[in-house]
């Protein structure tokens, strides 16, 4: 027995005029304040080369940068430090790269 | 008159302007977006209602998609955030503010707010998404921004013409490119400032603004206050906010965010092989055409009986000319009707009806824009995870 499963058009309503607001806004003045959380509390996992990743990567960027990616393989997370290295200019001392890469690649990747 | 002039700041701005910072309020949950790595805070920001949190620091934000189905303008506090840089100014003075208007031009300025409000004013309705929206979808997964699709949002912006700020200091015949900068910045030296750049031709279109109002109130901070560049139709990495500088170019921006970021292959559908490298890039530019069912989330549960479906779609600036809803997964079509046209560079809303009996449909909506480009069944790849425009499906439980 076929299931029947219909849509049907809905007539909209009239069209009203488009009408504008009634006076545009002018431009503000004076200061707008806020405060931002941060990283929210948010961190990395604990483990070895936390270190290195937390004193390198905070710097630019909350942990959530890293925690949110797909699962990326070490060769893919090897690009993305290279990448923060000679493309944004990150200070990461060549020796540190490999804890990182390891960090990263055990904590948030695969193998 | 300054009086007047900040209360009515105030009244405009919502709670939050101007006022002592807001502490930042937690939300009891969590959202888990589809796709893995997608659990999600939600937390409301400085100015701003809960919202799911991509990322902290520099803030990136994304609009829970039920919002989306409450009118066609995007809520101040609801509208997505997302900033590249976290050097991020938290306290913003509009009366101090300038805009520089160097380069190749006959006649420097420095432009306050004031000089902006005593130039002619416009308002147009637009589209501001994220190059990336949907970026979480993409398959093969790609690293950046892991965006659900809700870094979008539609607004009502006023402000001048660009064209009349680059008209005033008047540009030289060796103008090729005005560039814009913002008042963010990198945590360190070494990072490159973001910068973007349109061709001349393109800045002095007629609805390109310099925006001072997003909804008839002041932009939130996270937003741009005090003003910023509304690029309607084109993806929103040329929006820039907290627009400070604008510089006319005798040549093509070479900067890392013009020649190394934000680039499409330059292919017949800007898609390439996954893998694949060495293709020519363009910088990315206008919107391609989408749509979506804002009143019911993939995965809900429906009466049997009659079901009102609503929605949106948008493009890149011709216009919404039909939408269509499918109940079997995109084997057959029917018409919707389009609500009200808010210009060709708004969300249009639509609406239909399903009358379904119990059991499951995989529901599905496509736009066609009056240029004719309408959304494919498969997501073309490219290795940055932009322009999404797939037709969505919703699997539904009707019982």
């Amino acid at each position: 027995m076929m299931k029947r499963t219909l849509i049907v058009l809905v007539c909209a309503a009239t069209l009203g005029a488009s009408a504008l607001a009634a006076a545009a806004p002018a431009p503000p003045k004076g200061k707008a304040t806020i405060s931002l959380p941060g990283d929210a509390g948010m961190a990395f996992k604990p483990g070895p080369g936390a270190g290195p990743t937390m004193a390198n990567c905070l710097t630019c960027h909350s942990s959530a940068y890293v925690s949110t990616q797909p699962v990326l393989s070490k060769a893919q997370w090897t690009a993305e430090v290279a990448k923060m290295k000679n493309v944004y200019g990150a200070p990461i001392p060549d020796d540190q790269v490999p804890a990182i890469v390891d960090y990263l690649t055990t904590n948030y990747g695969k193998p | 008159m300054i009086e007047i002039d900040r209360r009515r700041f105030l009244s405009g701005a919502g709670a939050a302007m101007g006022a002592a910072a807001l502490p930042l309020r937690a939300a009891a949950d969590s959202v888990q977006l589809p796709f893995a790595n997608g659990e999600r805070q939600v937390l409301a920001f400085p100015q701003k209602r809960p919202l799911l949190v991509l990322t902290p620091r520099p803030p990136q934000l994304e609009t829970p998609f039920a919002v989306f189905d409450d009118g066609v303008y995007t809520p101040n506090d609801a509208f997505f955030v997302r900033w590249h840089l976290a050097n991020i100014p938290q306290e913003v003075d509009a009366t101090a503010h300038r805009i520089a208007v160097t380069g190749e031009v006959n006649t420097p300025l420095s432009l306050s707010l004031d000089d902006l409000g005593k130039m002619p004013a416009v308002e147009i309705a637009a589209v501001n998404q994220c190059s990336g929206n949907g970026r979480g979808l993409s398959s093969p997964r790609v690293p950046g921004g892991q965006w659900n699709n809700g870094a979008m949002g539609n607004a009502l912006w006023t402000g001048v013409r660009l064209r009349d700020v680059l008209d005033r200091a008047g540009l030289k015949a060796s103008a090729k490119q005005v560039q814009f900068d913002g008042l963010d910045g990198p945590s360190l030296p070494a990072t490159p400032d973001f910068r973007k750049s349109l061709d001349v031709d393109v800045a002095r279109r007629d609805d390109v603004i310099v925006a001072y109002a997003m909804n008839g109130a002041p932009l939130p901070v996270l937003n741009g206050y005090p003003v910023r560049l509304i690029v309607p139709g084109w993806y929103s990495t040329y929006w820039v906010k907290m627009l400070s500088a604008i510089t006319v170019l005798d040549h093509v921006d070479d900067n890392f965010w013009m020649k190394s970021a934000y680039r499409i292959p330059d292919t017949p559908d800007n898609s390439v092989v996954p893998g694949s490298t060495g293709f020519a890039t363009i910088p990315i530019n206008r919107m391609r055409v989408r749509s979506f069912i804002t009143s019911l989330a993939d995965g809900a549960t429906i009466k049997p009986g009659r079901t009102e479906l609503r929605g949106i779609a948008f493009d890149g600036g011709s216009g919404i000319k039909k939408v269509e809803i499918s109940a079997d997964g995109g084997a057959s079509w029917h018409d919707t009707a389009l609500e009200r046209d808010y210009g060709k560079y708004s969300f249009r809303r639509w609406k239909g009806e399903l009358i379904a009996p119990s059991g499951t449909v995989t529901l599905a909506v496509r736009a066609t824009a009056n240029d004719g480009a309408t959304q494919p069944v498969a997501q073309g790849w490219n290795p940055s995870g932009y322009l999404r425009n797939a037709i969505e499906t919703y699997k539904v439980t009707v019982g």
